[in-house]
């Protein structure tokens, strides 16, 4: 599969999957006995899907896109975004199409006036707080939707975050429309936090964490709209106990995190994906054998993905397979 | 797992807060408790200790728990009454929410604003105490070994100005919980029968007036027909969504996994209620022999009492209910003597965060994470806390039962309507007479339940009700006679909530009280999901510029009613989905913004 960064992810039926992260966390043992099919209606197609199925994997089975944002395919469900809400028939309120497991006899609609509604708000409300320019594919669902995100205000300007308490707030006076803008976060070599394009999909938080790199550098601090992305105390990433293993910037959906080389180049105005190759390789620092790919400007290596479908590490790499490339580039490290 | 704490150091007070919690370090782990479900606890330890948790407090915490710092950082930070930079050891938080609105909280805020800063004492502005009845009200804190605590309502300029210099008293200043009972004595109360006639400190007083008889009658007929007896009494969920109690314990108690938990839901923080407060205070026993009996029928051997962080005096009386019932042999192994029945009952104390009453988002605050909502399903009753099968239920609901089993079902559902049986707890605040705590049949009607209080103030029309909390709904004059009984008010569009019943009269300032509760949405909301975590922010802008007269209003309403939807139809959490419905009943019903003229004419009035 492609890093979450770029194109369309293209996802596959493969009720495995969701079985293989539970098996992580509980340690429930998977016998992969074969799975009873469960029959639903699906936009009015009567179909089936294996039961553990999520709605989301039954509706890429048919080819039935649905949008997602904090939904990553090496992860558990967060159900944060609420960008994949489809109409379940007896359910009061929407249902999340990337958790929701099937069942037998639910009649699910993706696409209706409701679905189409919550999505163009989400949409609004994500694009009117953060900066979604380097988010794949929101462009083009905003104007599926007839999304426009200005109609709250002007945007507040960005200020720091770090340190909001919980439960209050400063009265807004309406004139412009709150924002998570902020200063990006430069406090070390190799990646940078842009935190002003972050929608809190909770992904680097998981990859950091018990779900695969268990380092738990990272958490959400705060609550509601002053919810943040932080170390403790908001200390600066080298004091935290960051390996630099760049599982955060693979999962991330925004851009909020990227490798320093393309949060410079972009601020320089060189990045170009259009003049960029990938070439997947096998890292060779350690027998592990990760898959890496690079991805290469000007023949210079810019950024380093790893497949998500590699058995081997899943999309995870370490500081050596993620940042220590430089030595294969016959240049000076970047001024 | 490398924690990688930060480099600082916990001075002596700190260190010894946190291992007066958790025993001495290095007890090979035989302390009271070295789970991450400590975490809470452990930071109320040293915020009540210090006042507020340094960068050395919470390495210390972090440390002894084995927690990664960013998440006990992210756990500390989620809590209101919690501080992560220094903070004076006196904190004063003044309630300037609905009610106390109502009874001038603007003058005690404008009395303190006057008063000079001081390193030791700062004040702020809180959300409802849960005392609506004696507003306006205001929560002193000084932290110190012992901490104390002293609830100041109804506050006056004076007094609260003497709080903020001279602090909290030492012991129990309030009034006793019979005058938030303006019935007791009453013969047709039941579920407030002992408020004012039972001593709260007393267990053989408790006995007396007729305690733990229901638990033996449980005992003799056994956790199944207890049960079936709460299903056939048809009793009702009070906590809000009015979910029948009897499917709720049968779905627990036949769960294969083990154990089950039992969650007393006392984090009672919907503006407008202070109902559980009251009974907790005035008969705490009936409490816990409740949920004793809730234990037995479902299968738990342990409950927890998970109680909003400002009640002190409710925490202190629990506590020596169940310090008492544990000498008795009433709570712990084996209780009255049956040997296979074992139950006891941990107390909880919240921290700041409405959004805690929420049954899955206890769950995460009493475990320690952030007290965020889950997503459903899976149910409690399949996976709850600790993921196991969980029953939740708010203190009114389980403190029916007691009569139900001495009664026996079938005459327990003869009062009320058909299909909202019992009694109910009504909080009347705001511009009544007489506010409290009301029990009154389902079905008695919105005029009978105002009168009983006295209704508005002579000179004085009524112009709305809010029902059911900032999570209900505002009803008008007009719909006076609705039966307050689950059908009719599900027909009339609105709901009973948690029994909030928040009068205002023609001097209410109808658009800054929506204001208000915008903004403790926005403040409540636990930032998990988008339709609310951006949603409430929306939803107070608009409302901002349709009260400043900004902009087109036709706009801003199509506005509010767009997020509304989108609030109500993807929210996670029922926080988000009723986020809206409060605003939308004044708009409609009432009017509220209709032709641009500001709810109750005069000038918009607006609150920097
Ligand atoms: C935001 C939010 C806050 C809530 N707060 C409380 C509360 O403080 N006390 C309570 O009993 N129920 C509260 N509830 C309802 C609980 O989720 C749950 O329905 C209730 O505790 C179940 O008990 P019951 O069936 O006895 O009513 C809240 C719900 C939401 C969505
Ligand atoms: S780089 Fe790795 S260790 Fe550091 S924050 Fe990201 S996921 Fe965590
Ligand atoms: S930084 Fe990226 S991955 Fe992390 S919460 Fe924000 S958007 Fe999601
Ligand atoms: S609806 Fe609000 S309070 Fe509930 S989970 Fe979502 S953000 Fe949190
Ligand atoms: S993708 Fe389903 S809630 Fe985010
Ligand atoms: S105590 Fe102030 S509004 Fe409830």
């Amino acid at each position: 599969m492609q890093p979450s960064h770029e194109k369309p992810r293209k996802r596959e039926l493969d009720p495995e999957r969701n079985h293989h992260c539970e098996s992580r966390r509980g340690g429930t043992v998977d016998l992969g006995l074969p799975r009873r099919l469960v029959e639903l209606t699906l936009d009015d197609r009567t179909v089936s899907a294996p039961e553990g199925s999520t709605i989301l994997d039954a509706c890429t089975a048919l080819g039935i896109e649905v949008p997602t944002l904090c939904w990553g395919d090496t992860l558990r469900p967060r159900n944060a975004c609420r960008m994949c809400m489809v109409e379940v028939e007896g359910s009061r309120t929407l249902v999340p199409a990337c958790s929701r497991r099937i069942t037998d006899g639910m009649v699910v609609r993706t696409d209706s006036e409701r679905t189409r509604h919550s999505r163009k708000l989400v949409l609004e409300l994500l694009g009117s707080s953060a900066d979604l320019s380097t988010t794949p594919e929101v462009a083009g669902w905003m104007a599926e939707y007839g999304a426009d995100p200005g109609r709250f205000g002007p945007p507040a300007p960005g200020e720091d975050r770090d340190e909001r308490p919980p439960g209050e707030h400063e009265a807004p006076d309406g004139s412009v429309a709150a924002t998570v803008h902020q200063p990006a976060k430069v406090d070390n070599d190799l990646y940078v936090r842009d935190y002003g394009k972050c929608i809190l999909c909770y992904k680097c938080v998981d990859a950091c964490g018990e779900q695969w790199q268990n380092s738990f550098a990272i958490a959400v601090a705060g609550r509601g709209f002053d919810a943040r992305i932080s170390t403790e105390f908001a200390a600066p990433l080298p004091e935290s106990a960051c390996v630099y293993c760049g599982n955060c910037i693979e999962v991330c959906p925004t851009g909020a995190l990227s490798f320093k080389t393309e949060f410079d180049m972009r601020a320089e105005g060189t990045w170009d994906e259009s003049r960029q190759q990938r070439t997947t390789t096998v890292c060779t620092y350690c027998g592990v054998g990760c898959n890496v790919t690079l991805h290469t400007q000007d023949n210079e290596i810019v950024r380093v993905t790893s497949p998500h479908d590699s058995s081997v590490g899943h999309g995870n790499l370490c500081i050596k397979g993620r940042f220590g490339w430089q030595h294969v580039q016959n240049r000076e490290p970047r001024p | 797992m490398d924690l990688h704490l930060l480099n600082d150091t916990p001075t002596d007070v700190e260190r010894a807060a946190v291992d007066a919690l958790l025993g001495p370090p290095g007890g090979n782990g035989s302390g009271p408790g070295h789970g991450r479900d400590q975490l809470l606890p452990a930071l109320h330890a040293v915020n009540d200790r210090v006042g507020w948790i340094s960068r050395g407090a919470l390495n210390h915490i972090c440390d002894r728990l084995s927690i990664p710092p960013a998440e006990a950082y992210g756990v500390a930070s989620f809590y209101a009454l919690f501080a992560l930079r220094p903070r004076p050891p006196r904190v004063v938080h003044v309630c300037d929410d609905l009610a106390c609105r109502a009874r001038g909280s603007a003058q005690l805020c404008a009395a303190l604003e006057s008063v000079e800063a001081s390193g030791d004492v700062m004040w702020l502005r809180s959300p409802c105490l849960g005392v609506c009845e004696r507003a306006p009200a205001a929560l002193a804190f000084q932290a110190g070994d012992p901490a104390r605590t002293q609830l100041l309502a109804p506050a006056s300029e004076k007094s609260i100005v003497d709080m903020v210099v001279s602090g909290p008293a030492d012991g129990d200043q309030e009034p006793s919980a019979r005058d938030s009972v303006p019935q007791a004595g009453e013969a047709s109360l039941r579920l407030l029968r002992r408020i004012g006639a039972v001593d709260p400190e007393s267990l053989d007083d408790y006995r007396a007036h007729g305690g733990y008889l229901a638990l033996r009658r449980a005992l003799e007929i056994g956790p199944a027909e207890v049960v079936r007896q709460v299903s056939e009494a048809k009793l009702t969920g009070r906590g809000g969504a009015a979910f029948p109690t009897g499917r709720k314990w049968e779905a627990t108690a036949g769960q294969p996994a083990q154990p089950h938990y039992l969650v007393c839901n006392a984090d009672e923080s919907e503006p407008g209620t202070f109902k559980d407060r009251v009974v907790m205070e005035g008969d705490p026993f009936a409490v816990i022999e409740a949920m004793t009996i809730a234990g037995f029928a479902t299968g738990c051997s342990r409950g927890y009492l998970y109680i909003r962080g400002e009640y002190p005096r409710a925490v202190r009386r629990l506590r020596n209910a169940i310090e008492q019932a544990r000498e008795r042999g009433l709570l712990g192994r084996s209780i009255l003597g049956r040997e296979e029945f074992d139950f006891d009952v941990e107390i909880r104390r919240g921290a700041g965060a409405y959004i805690c009453g929420e049954e899955t988002a206890i769950f995460n605050s009493i475990e320690g994470y952030r007290g965020e909502p889950r997503s459903k399903p899976p149910f409690p009753v399949e996976q709850g806390l600790f993921g196991k099968p969980t029953v939740v239920n708010n203190v009114e609901t389980l403190i029916n039962v007691p009569l139900i089993l001495t009664g026996g079902g079938a005459e327990y559902a003869r009062t009320g309507t058909a299909d909202s049986t019992g009694t109910r707890l009504f909080c009347l605040s705001g511009n009544v007479r007489r506010p409290g705590v009301y029990e009154v049949p389902f079905g008695t009607t919105l005029r009978q339940l105002l009168d009983l209080a006295g209704g508005v103030e002579q000179d004085r029309q009524l112009r709305a009700v809010l029902l059911g909390g900032a999570a209900g709904g505002f009803v008008g004059p007009d719909q006076i006679d609705l039966p307050l009984s689950l059908e009719a008010v599900r027909e009339a569009g609105t709901t009973l909530g948690s029994g909030v019943v928040l009068v205002f009269d023609d001097t209410a300032d109808l658009p800054a009280l929506l204001l208000r509760i915008a903004a403790f949405f926005r403040d409540e909301s636990c930032g998990q999901c988008v339709p609310c975590r951006v949603g409430t922010v929306r939803q107070e802008e608009a409302l901002q510029r349709l009260v400043r007269n900004r902009g087109d209003g036709a706009d801003d309403l199509a506005l509010l009613r767009e997020v509304g939807r989108a609030m109500r139809d993807s929210s996670i959490c029922g926080l988000g989905q009723t986020a809206w419905n409060a605003v939308e009943s004044a708009v409609d019903r009432l009017g509220a913004f209709t032709a641009r003229s500001p709810g109750t004419g005069g000038p918009a009035h607006v609150d920097d």
